[in-house]
């Protein structure tokens, strides 16, 4: 296995009942780097990405076949801890999912659930999470609000901010600026940038500028089959396929 | 035009039907009223009956009713929300499992002097408690038993799969999981679940008949193998039993009143709890 490789994509067929979702996906995703997923709506881009925090085997019915190693280890053997690939992998969902709870205690939850006690570390912790997920200066004077009185786009920003606070090696993010205003989404894509240095990042997107202004590398899918995954650069300016160009320039989808 | 007609008739069929509803409840805590609250007391309220159950008070019903709930929902409670826990978080979607699920809402139907004769044949005699507190606790916890997973159940179906999604995803266990993103929005509708079987522990005469019910007792009962008065089956009693009609008639009328007043609290305090829950889950 190649040093820089974080998660490998070997063979993968996904199913929901009989439902095929994912066809034959092989690719791998390199180690702090930015990786874009593209693709038109329903092809396969979250059922992708939450097979990578094994979020997929909650939905019942479901099925893979192939392999996805995280380091070289599959982590669909039985002999894996999924409760520590969880933790190691970061999911900002699709849709915003703060708990019932305040928004304090959201942004806490990651940290207490493993353990730590500390109220000094954990005041700080979701502190500088809110701050990096470039929401604290709206929410600092009403952290023990309940976090499902805040607006979509404030819920989308807490989100991450609970993932970070856990700081896992990887992160995915499924279309984390969909409901941000241009100044918010600038700034998550600041952090974003800022923390492939120490992470690793898989994003879902429907904004193909966003996907050129930060991926390193981008995916293109559709109807669950990898159609291009390449170098970003290459992708927007020289794709070698068709549908890809077709894609991309928004002549269709 | 026309459907708006019809809509109008449609709403106020359903509102007359609504107003039936309220006619009988109203009707029935009236009549309780009305009859009951001549006996009521402080003497009623506190002291034992005397002169044969002529005069006095029901005191030690009350107690021992209190004790029969306390007991059936200490031993029931967590015993259901354990159950329910499993079979919602817990369990594979399995056969099994699914036919586990029917008996259990089966066994809400059961009648309840089915229990009665069940908690007379176990825990009376075969284990040897007796008529006792104990006994009738265990009976009356078995009967409401189905009733309280069903709600649990209920609550716990309804929590969004996407709290546990967010949970697992933080790296939290099932365990914590289930105690810090499921359970506490589900706990309204757990609880009110449980305070509603209180109110019918707190009525159902039969399964104490055999179990634990005593129609008249000197004073309080002192250990969980005493026989208690209880409300329910001192009504009973008093109707159906004794050589005073007249007078143990406005006693039971009280006693009635009495666990009228103590099921409509519980009820009653249900809703504030709900209601107190769900403004802090938003
Ligand atoms: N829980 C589910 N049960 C059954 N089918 C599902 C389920 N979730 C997704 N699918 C199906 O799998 C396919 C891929 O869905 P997926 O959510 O991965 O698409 P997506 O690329 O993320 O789309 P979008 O851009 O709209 O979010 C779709 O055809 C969808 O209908
Ligand atoms: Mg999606």
């Amino acid at each position: 296995m190649a040093e820089n490789i974080r998660i490998e994509v070997k063979d993968v067929n996904f199913y929901y009942g009989k439902k095929s979702a994912l066809q034959n996906v092989s690719m791998d995703i390199k180690k702090n780097k930015i990786t874009a997923i593209i693709g038109p709506s329903g092809c396969g881009k979250s059922t992708l990405i939450r097979l990578f925090n094994r979020m997929n085997e909650l939905i019942p019915n479901t099925r893979l076949e192939g392999r996805i190693n995280l380091d070289g280890k599959n982590i669909y053997s039985s002999k894996i801890d999924v409760v520590e690939v969880r933790r190691r992998i970061g999911m900002v969902f699709q849709k915003p999912n703060p708990f019932p709870k305040s928004i304090f205690e959201n942004v806490a939850y990651g940290l207490r659930v493993n353990g730590i006690k500390e109220r000094k570390y954990i005041a700080a912790k979701v502190e500088k999470s809110l701050k990096n997920a470039a929401i604290w200066e709206e929410v600092k004077d009403r952290l023990s609000d309940n976090a499902l009185g805040l607006s979509g786009g404030q819920q989308q920003r807490l989100c991450i901010a609970r993932a970070l606070a856990v700081e896992p090696e990887v992160l995915l993010m499924d279309e984390p600026c969909s409901a941000l205003d241009p100044t918010s989404t600038r700034k998550i894509e600041e952090l974003i940038l800022d923390l492939k240095k120490k992470y690793t990042i898989v994003i879902v997107t429907h904004n193909m500028q966003q996907a050129a202004r930060i991926a390193d590398y981008t995916a293109f899918f559709m109807l669950g089959d990898l159609i291009e995954y390449d170098v970003t650069d290459k992708i927007f300016t020289r794709p070698s396929k068709k549908v890809t160009e077709d894609y991309i320039t928004g002549r269709f989808g | 035009m026309r459907k708006i007609v019809s809509q109008r008739i449609g709403f106020s069929f359903l509102f007359l039907l609504l107003l039936i509803t309220l006619l009988f409840l109203g009707t029935i805590i009236y009549f309780i009223a009305a009859k009951g609250v001549g006996a009521i007391s402080w003497q009623f309220l506190t002291q034992s009956p005397k002169n044969a159950m002529t005069s006095g008070g029901v005191a030690p019903a009350i107690v021992g009713t209190f004790y029969l709930v306390l007991g059936a929902i200490v031993f029931s409670f967590p015993l259901g929300l354990a159950s329910a826990i499993y079979l919602c978080e817990y369990s594979p979607k399995s056969y099994i499992i699914n036919i586990i699920r029917i008996s259990i809402n089966n066994l809400a139907g059961v009648p309840s002097v089915v229990f009665g004769l069940f908690g007379l044949a176990v825990f009376v005699k075969f284990f040897g408690f007796g008529v006792s507190i104990l006994s009738g606790a265990l009976t009356l916890g078995i009967m409401v038993l189905p009733q309280i997973i069903s709600a649990s159940q209920e609550a716990l179906l309804a929590v969004p799969q996407s709290y546990r999604e967010a949970s697992f995803a933080l790296g939290a266990t099932p365990w914590k999981t289930i105690k810090k993103a499921v359970i506490p929005p589900a706990l309204p509708g757990i609880l009110t679940g449980v305070i509603l079987s209180v109110g019918r522990v707190a009525g159902e005469t039969a399964p104490i008949i055999f179990t634990a019910a005593t129609l008249y007792k000197r004073g309080y009962p002192n250990s969980i193998f005493s026989e208690v008065m209880a409300l329910p089956y001192h009504i009973y009693g008093l109707m159906t039993e004794g050589t005073h009609p007249v007078q143990q008639k406005e006693i039971a009328y009280g006693c009635a009143f009495v666990l009228l007043i103590l099921v409509l609290s519980v009820s009653f305090l249900a809703i504030v709890i709900r209601q107190r829950q769900r403004r802090k889950n938003g």
